[in-house]
């Protein structure tokens, strides 16, 4: 492996908290000195958006009241991602130590785990291990105990705030925001909702210090990332980098020679082509991720690409606001009949502007996201999208 | 002391109170932003995007509806980006739309098609989706249509059926581009929880949810002259119809109303008021009969509280959901099945007409009339009692159909008999009204006084909207035959919406509610608010259609059921005593026991 592309251990490393020893010295450390040490790390969210860790639990903190929740989102929905499912079963004890100590800060007793209906299969696995946190925290006098609730294989589901009306038994659909989870989550209580691999950062940097995290990645995107890595490469599979590389050293490392574009966070994400490889950093100043690293070579059509992501945009959506619903359909329409020359090559445009009309108007980040695929994909590699 | 909140909306400087959305504060300075799925009776969803707004310093739009203004917020709502984004949006539910405007019923009264003008949409700016959907028409109810290609998923409906009904016929269904309005397991309406109340009609912005119109049948009816054709009309009616025709809220127009059937060419233009009266006759025996059976005979089988029949939405919910209570229904027929029992009955025999050849319409402020009127039950003249039931709406259309103009209209009284009508029957159309009505009549059979209410005005048991009103009034110095009520709390509840229907029937079931009469009606305001009346619908219309209703009351000079002298006659000469024979055989029914699913 190449020198810039560092390798990292931290997720699924030698430490794995079998015995909820971090848990157990940082159950007796201040509320603010948690905060405090996952602020200087500069952790932020893992589950794509970025948001910072530090600031959404320390908003929940300060919310009046006693009733509070913490959520873990499990519905690892994204195409091309699968680190949550190879982290809850290597590690499960590192995510719900690191639940319990965002329980402890932020005031609440209860913790949900929200699980991908797809990852029934590791139901048995993980209940068994929720029985031995429950007993562990019991011992060490902790106030807080994990349930698990199970997804039906929505991928809207994923989105917070339609994983809490899912939660509450309702059809899963974002809710508007304001509010936000840090003031009405679960039950319209105050809730902390993080990715899986979040609370196994959080964990690690409560163990190993800010200083020592902060050494891995960038200024703006710190430490290290699960990445998936699917489609055209030799090595497929599962893989902790550190963030902000360059994309070109990663396609080196893990392409077939033969790259033609990556698919950067999923179908949600941004594709690059090779001529940007060079110029691309994976990482919050760059193009961000929620771990899905999607290979193509040049045997590969990107207009059926895109006719794949918009599929299943289309099916995705919850329906619930129009540029999503419909548009998602439009745009799927569209580049059909611009292939089929029912529509003219300009239809394109129209379609662009649409995707963006879609970017600032619908209602959840699904909607919203729609244009990150359709577009990088489009103004890439228009004569595959015509001819 | 709620906090005060500065904004700027389009360069002009606002202070509006925590909480308040831009689209309110928008409205506060006179600056209209399109809406669909927002309504006023509803909570907020959100999901429509045709109220998007620009926010400095924020790169996505905001949906003006949901969100609440902040200190030192600057909105702009008529950018570029603004209306190209609202333009998108509303060529987006076209394309899914069935835009065949010429042939919908609500062509000339939809909000899509507002906006679709206000935006030139011209030609379509994208691929027209319906060809491949396979939408579904439900035609089956007798009341009301439900056309999915008309539906732009608003959710109005679905709100409307579960917030102020607790009914939840509707609901969404599937996901993503099959994400439709549906029903249990996708039965027609008629096989589900529905009541046919109609709310979801009347805050429908397209032609998805509409009534089932009559008007064809009631012309032909109207042309074939061999048919006698009598028309009565709800008191609500009269104080709403004009807002379909261009007169506003609040304005009552039963003279000019009474002219325009007239000009129609009904035979006979009769009141559904006289039998408000007789309903109130029947009724009120009905609970004295009740309540002397429970403390006289001490008869435990007797079914109290007993609940009012009038409101045919209610009747079909009580059937749904409390079933083990229909025997506290009154079995008084509601006024207009009681009207149509006698007008092939007692009104054929005294105009010497053979009831075969008449055909009895109502004009009703409500849809789930059109479904009482087809209950195998109401056929107790031997014909169907009630032929045709016309919404408000639907009056309005046959009078602009016959290019008659309403506002110049002069004034003209019902026919005689069954024309004539009291203040007690004007209040039939508000919440609390039947409840005064028959308190105004029950308490001046067992006292021999008038209620005392200054102005026969009971104003404890005049209901208002989102609330259960309960109020109690003392039985005392009674006549002797009445004697076992002396001291006697008659204990009433009113409640309108069968959101609230359902909390009271809930409190009786759970021993928290204890009452002698309730009095329900299933629409938001009573029947001022149906299903049938003149959309829009607000709180404001409502509550000028509300004033309107007891001015209509304080300025009749009789007010009493029981002093209007048309019953007092058709009781000498026909039904003989209230709850007689021939009333029950005429004016009395039973009802059906139906299944949540």
């Amino acid at each position: 492996m190449s020198e810039i592309l560092k390798r990292v251990d931290l997720i699924f490393g030698e430490y794995s908290d079998q015995k909820y020893k971090t848990l157990e010295k940082t159950i007796k450390r201040p509320n603010d000195d948690i905060i405090k040490d996952i602020l200087d790390s500069g952790l932020r969210g893992r589950g794509g958006a970025g948001f910072p860790t530090a600031m959404k639990w320390k908003f929940t903190m300060e919310q009046p009241g006693d009733e509070k929740y913490v959520v873990c989102n499990a519905d690892e929905g994204e195409p091309g991602t699968f680190k949550d499912r190879e982290i809850l079963t290597q590690v499960p004890r590192k995510v719900f130590a690191g639940m319990a100590i965002c329980g402890k800060v932020i005031g609440a007793k209860k913790g949900y785990m929200y699980l991908r209906g797809e990852y029934r299969f590791m139901l048995p696995e993980l209940l068994k291990e929720i029985d031995v946190f429950n007993t562990n925290a019991q011992e060490l006098d902790i106030d807080f105990t994990i349930e698990i609730r199970m997804g039906s294989g929505a991928y809207i589901c994923g989105e917070e705030s339609a994983l809490f009306e899912s939660m509450e038994g309702k059809r899963g659909e974002p809710r508007n925001k304001p509010p936000y989870p840090t003031v009405s989550g679960y039950l319209s209580k105050p809730t902390v909702i993080n990715n899986v691999e979040t609370f196994v950062n959080v964990l690690m940097i409560c163990r190993i210090g800010p200083v020592q995290y902060k050494k891995l990645g960038t200024r703006d995107s710190r430490g290290s990332k699960v990445f998936s890595v699917s489609g055209d490469t030799p090595i497929a599979g599962i893989y902790e980098l550190e963030l902000g590389m360059p994309l070109e050293k990663f396609v080196e490392e893990f392409g077939d020679g033969d790259t033609k574009a990556v698919q950067v966070g999923g179908a949600s994400g941004f594709c690059v082509p090779r001529k940007k490889f060079k110029d691309t950093i994976i990482g919050f100043e760059g193009v961000p991720t929620g771990g899905s690293m999607m290979i193509f070579n040049s045997s590969r059509s990107m207009y059926n690409v895109l006719h794949n992501y918009l599929d299943f945009f289309e099916e995705e959506s919850c329906g619930q606001c129009t540029p999503c619903r419909v548009g998602c359909q439009q745009l799927r329409k569209g580049i059909e009949a611009v292939k089929r020359g029912d529509k003219p090559i300009t239809y394109l445009e129209q379609l662009m502007k649409l995707s963006e009309t879609m970017k600032i108007t619908a209602k959840c980040g699904l909607g919203q996201s729609v244009a990150n695929s359709f577009s990088s994909i489009v103004n890439n590699f228009k004569e595959e999208m015509i001819y | 002391m709620t906090k005060e909140i500065n904004l700027k909306i389009d360069g002009i400087d606002l202070i509006v109170d925590e909480g308040t959305t831009i689209l309110n504060a928008a409205r506060k300075a006179n600056i209209q932003i399109p809406t669909l799925c927002y309504h006023e009776d509803l909570c907020v969803a959100g999901n429509c995007r045709v109220c998007v707004v620009e926010q400095k310093g924020v790169k996505n739009l905001v949906a003006s509806c949901a969100m609440p203004a902040s200190e030192g917020m600057e909105i702009f709502t008529n950018t570029g980006k603004v209306r190209l984004a609202r333009k998108h949006i509303v060529e987006l539910l076209l394309s899914e739309h069935n835009a065949d405007c010429t042939k919908c019923y609500k062509n000339g009264n939809c909000e899509l098609q507002l906006l679709a003008s206000e935006m030139l949409t011209g030609e379509p700016m994208y691929i027209d989706l319906v060809p491949d959907k396979k939408y579904t028409i439900d035609r089956y109810n007798k009341a009301i249509i439900k056309d999915d290609s008309r539906c732009i998923r608003c959710q109005r409906c679905v709100r409307t059926c579960e917030e102020l009904q607790s009914v939840s016929a509707l609901d969404v269904a599937y996901r993503g581009n099959h994400m439709k309005i549906s029903t249990f397991f996708e039965h027609p309406l008629f096989e589900v929880v529905c009541t046919n109340c109609g709310q979801c009609v009347n805050r429908c912005p397209t032609g998805a949810l509409i009534e089932r119109n009559y008007v064809d049948q009631v012309w032909d009816a109207i042309y074939d002259t061999t048919k006698h054709v009598v028309v009565q009309t709800a008191p609500a009616v009269r104080i709403a119809l004009g807002e379909a025709l261009g007169m506003p809220a609040g304005k009552i127009v039963t003279g000019k109303m009474v002219t325009a059937l007239k000009r129609l060419g009904f035979d006979s233009v009769l009141d559904t008021d006289f039998t408000a009266d007789l309903t109130i006759i029947e009724e009120g025996h009905e609970l004295l009969t009740r309540l002397k059976k429970a403390l006289v005979d001490k008869d435990p089988s007797v079914a109290l509280p007993m609940t009012t029949s009038c409101s045919p939405g209610w009747i079909k919910f009580i059937e749904h959901t409390f079933p083990e209570y229909l025997p506290n229904l009154s079995t008084c027929k509601s006024p207009q099945q009681m009207f149509g029992a006698l007008a092939k009955t007692y009104y054929a025999q005294k105009r010497n007409l053979d009831p075969k050849n008449i055909v009895s319409i109502s004009i009703m402020p409500c849809t789930a009339k059109k479904f009482e009127a087809n209950r195998p039950e109401m056929r107790s003249s031997g014909y169907n009692d009630v032929d045709y039931v016309l919404t408000t709406r639907e009056l309005a259309i046959m009078i602009r159909q016959a290019g008659l103009d309403f506002a110049s209209l002069p004034e003209e009284h019902c026919d005689s008999f069954m024309g004539s009508s009291t203040g007690a029957a004007v209040i039939f159309g508000t919440t609390g009204g039947v409840m005064e009505a028959a308190l105004r009549t029950a308490y001046e059979i067992v006292t021999g006084r008038e209620v005392p209410f200054e102005g026969l005005n009971i104003t404890p048991v005049r209901g208002t909207e989102g609330e259960v009103r309960e109020a109690s009034i003392l039985i005392n110095k009674t006549l002797p035959e009445w004697n076992f009520l002396e001291g006697v709390e008659l204990k009433c509840v009113v409640a309108n919406g069968l959101a609230y229907a359902k909390k009271v029937m809930q409190s009786v079931k759970d021993g928290t509610g204890n009452y002698h009469f309730i009095e329900i009606m299933a629409c938001p305001g009573g029947c001022l608010g149906g299903g049938g009346q003149p959309i829009p619908t607000n709180p404001e219309i409502r509550s000028k259609r509300k004033s309107a209703i007891y001015e209509e009351d304080m300025g009749m000079t009789i007010r009493k059921s029981h002093e209007n002298p048309e019953v007092a006659e058709i009781y000498k000469e026909f039904l003989g005593k209230p709850l007689g024979h021939k009333s029950h055989e005429l004016l009395h029914t039973h009802y059906t026991p139906r299944k949540r699913y």
